[in-house]
């Protein structure tokens, strides 16, 4: 695994007109809103989800009418770019309905397609859409492909791409900050309310069979007027703190720089020592990416300093917190809970003992399993391999360090 | 006070599940003489005379004409939480008993509540979690696909202190809010949150992607939500109901979820609690339950013991009492 820098998008100029043009391009070819990536500069509010339109801004009408046409190449009689995917459906492949807006403006290629065919195949396959972690980029499949140019990986965890590798190949890896970044943030609020107020228990008793009253000394703690620690201020990071503010709750954040304009906007502190947040929060939430320097950055130490009544939250990856120290943290109450979507490996062992404890919540990886958030995430994949494939300026990509 | 007794206060039981909490006694007994049902009992003669006040720590003890006969000094009945469906105001009125109860403790808590069951609900927290630790493995994020709660329409019914937090907390989620209310709230406050005001509840009902109940239960309230307003809701809508179980007509929802008239329904409060172990809502899998637990944390119900202290004390002494329940 290899440090990445994440080429920003969205602040400069560039990167505004080209969100315009991504929304532009997305709003020609889908009968629902476009939404904009979170540092768009466009003033308008978010369109939500329903179907509702923009507000008709008026600057923005040539924009719009200026369909991006030129960046798709389908011209008449010509082969679409080919993008090899794992599946169509199935257990691990991509959803049907996804698959149908890659058809929209790619060949699509499925990994046992390529695999019967190949001289046939492998010239035509430009691009590869990685969905869910598949299909595995290895130096086999790479040497395989000799026009590849592009990864585009579905989600903003590149963790499991060799980028260093991959770029030796000549061939680009982007990634989709922003489309899961709502769907994150919320994942992030739902897994510290529920552990918080010990939801998944409190459904477990109301519908036991053998639950005949309800105690009314069964207590959980309080989230509004609670500290919030945030360990990993980023695009995600920051929407968590967002929400967290209308609960009221202290923010500290930790992160690699400061953030001066956006602690003011959410009143959050910033904690240049990770040590200070863990010894004053009641939630410790973890929005950091897995690189070799936040691998295993919660441990025994780390869990040691948190208050026995705090609760950790993971929303990263597993690999960021030292599973065997958390197990034991748990079971000795030296933190009174954990609410964990990630793990490592996903999923668990069925003998882990995680699975065994009661003050913990697990979810299987549904950060962004929402049907807005993976249609996003598809639709900003393809605008990234498009770019690419059309020589424009790439939204995301991720570069090895 | 020297010299003085303490006033003498009944209460259902200590400890337990259900009697008040162990870790309260101590500031209580520097207030009151507490007086268990038991202890009452065992000693009518002397007691009857004595008692001035109630604690009513969850419903308990059940206050009847019974036994406000035979508590000639009674003055005040001090009720924990907000919901007071289950006292008969009339009956205590006409023996001269003021009531109180702790709208205010409850309020932040109850918001939260709400938002954590639109969340779990919304994401599939629930299933998901079912899905992590079972036996069986063989699963993908896409077999718990949910719905956005950011972007989303909510609709909340009933925007009093309750609603109105839940209003703060959604509008960081960048939700649309529409509310449902008696009366209008002003412009500052309507603003403060982007809420929008429906005068008719079907407007609500038809535009929002989760539905929640913060109404106190009242005749005009009661079974608000039937068949006909959960056949105007969305077939992708969530009802989420914060409120009294009685607020919504519980087969009609049955029969609605059976038939996917709505999506999903995330209930704190049921009629009866608990409800009969055979009742079709425990097995949907688009429903949560959970046990009537809005309140539940340590602060707020401490918060919620020295409210009702302070009620009981300014109601014996003739002073104006804090939360009092006006008929």
């Amino acid at each position: 695994m290899f440090r990445f820098t994440q080429k920003k998008c969205g602040l400069s100029e560039f990167g505004g007109r080209f969100t315009l043009l991504f929304n532009a391009w997305r709003k020609h070819t889908q009968p629902t809103a476009a939404v904009l990536p979170s540092r768009s500069l466009i003033p308008v509010r978010k369109a939500n989800f329903r179907g509702l339109s923009l507000p008709d801004n008026p600057s923005l009408r040539g924009l719009y009418s200026r369909t991006p046409k030129a960046d798709v190449q389908v011209m008449a009689g010509e082969e679409l770019p080919g993008v090899l995917i794992l599946d169509v459906g199935g257990t691990h492949g991509v959803l049907e309905n996804l698959v149908a807006l890659l058809k929209k403006h790619f060949h699509v290629i499925t990994l046992k397609e390529f695999r019967e065919n190949k001289e046939e195949m492998r010239k035509k396959i430009q691009s590869v859409f990685v969905f869910e972690n598949r299909p595995t980029i290895d130096r086999e499949l790479l040497e395989s492909l000799p026009n590849l140019k592009v990864i585009g990986n579905s989600g903003v965890g590149v963790d499991h791409l060799d980028l260093k590798m991959i770029s030796n190949f000549g061939v680009k890896v982007t990634n989709t900050p922003h489309a899961v970044a709502d769907s994150t943030a919320d994942i992030g609020m739902a897994l510290m309310l529920a552990s918080a107020r010990r939801l998944v228990e409190g459904c477990q008793i109301a519908v036991s069979p053998d639950t005949k009253y309800f105690a009314v000394n069964w207590l959980g703690v309080e989230v509004t007027k609670a500290t919030l620690g945030i360990i990993g201020m980023g695009n995600i990071g920051y929407k968590v703190a967002q929400r967290a503010k209308a609960f009221d709750m202290r923010i500290l954040y930790h992160n690699r720089n400061r953030r001066k304009e956006e602690e003011e906007a959410v009143g959050a502190h910033y904690c240049e020592k990770m040590e200070d947040l863990l010894q004053q929060s009641d939630f410790v939430m973890l929005v950091v990416n897995l690189t070799p320097e936040t691998h295993k950055l919660i441990g025994k130490k780390e869990l040691g300093l948190m208050k026995p009544t705090a609760t950790l939250i993971n929303i990263s990856r597993g690999a960021i917190v030292d599973q065997d120290a958390l197990v034991e943290a748990l079971q000795n109450k030296v933190i009174r809970a954990a609410a964990l979507d990630v793990t490592y490996p996903e999923p668990l062992p069925r003998d882990h003992p995680f699975l065994k404890l009661n003050n913990i919540i697990i979810t299987p990886h549904i950060g962004t399993a929402t049907v807005q958030a993976i249609r996003m995430m598809t639709e900003e994949a393809i605008a990234n391999i498009l770019a690419v494939l059309n020589g424009k300026p790439i939204p995301s990509e991720v570069f090895p360090k | 006070m020297e010299g003085q007794e303490l006033p003498y206060v009944l209460i259902d039981s200590i400890g337990g599940k259900h009697g008040v909490y162990e870790d309260h006694l101590e500031f209580l007994k520097k207030h009151f003489q507490l007086i268990t049902m038991k202890e009452y009992l065992e000693n009518k003669k002397f007691l009857s005379e004595n008692i001035r006040a109630v604690y009513m720590w969850y419903h308990k003890p059940v206050i009847n004409e019974g036994l406000l006969q035979s508590l000639p000094n009674l003055k005040v009945v001090a009720s924990s939480g907000v919901g007071i469906d289950h006292l008969d105001l009339k009956l205590l009125s006409s023996y001269g008993v003021k009531v109180s109860n702790t709208p205010f403790a409850v309020s932040t808590d109850t918001a939260d509540f709400g938002m954590a069951l639109m969340l779990a609900s919304s994401r599939r927290l629930v299933e998901g979690y079912q899905m992590a630790v079972s036996p069986n493995t063989e699963y993908s994020p896409a077999d718990c696909l949910g719905a956005e709660v950011s972007g989303a329409t909510l609709g909340i019914v009933g925007m009093g202190t309750i609603g109105y937090k839940v209003a703060e907390r959604a509008k960081a989620f960048e939700m649309k809010i529409l509310y449902h209310n008696r009366n209008q709230r002003n412009k500052e406050e309507e603003s403060a949150v982007g809420a929008i005001y429906c005068k008719k509840i079907d407007d609500l009902l038809q535009q929002s992607d989760f539905v929640l109940l913060s109404v106190s239960l009242t005749p005009q309230t009661h079974k608000l939500i039937g068949k006909r307003e959960l056949e105007l809701m969305k077939p992708t809508a969530t009802l989420i109901n914060i409120s009294r179980g009685l607020v919504v007509d519980q087969d009609a929802l049955v029969e609605a979820l059976q038939n996917k008239v709505i999506k999903a329904a995330a209930l704190d409060v049921t009629h009866p609690e608990p409800l009969p172990r055979d009742h079709p809502l425990l097995n949907m899998k688009n429903v949560i339950i959970t046990p009537h637990m809005a309140s539940a944390t340590k602060k707020t119900r401490r918060l919620m013991m020295e409210n009702m202290t302070e009620s009981i004390e300014a109601g014996l002494r003739g002073l104006p009492i804090p939360n009092e329940v006006l008929l």
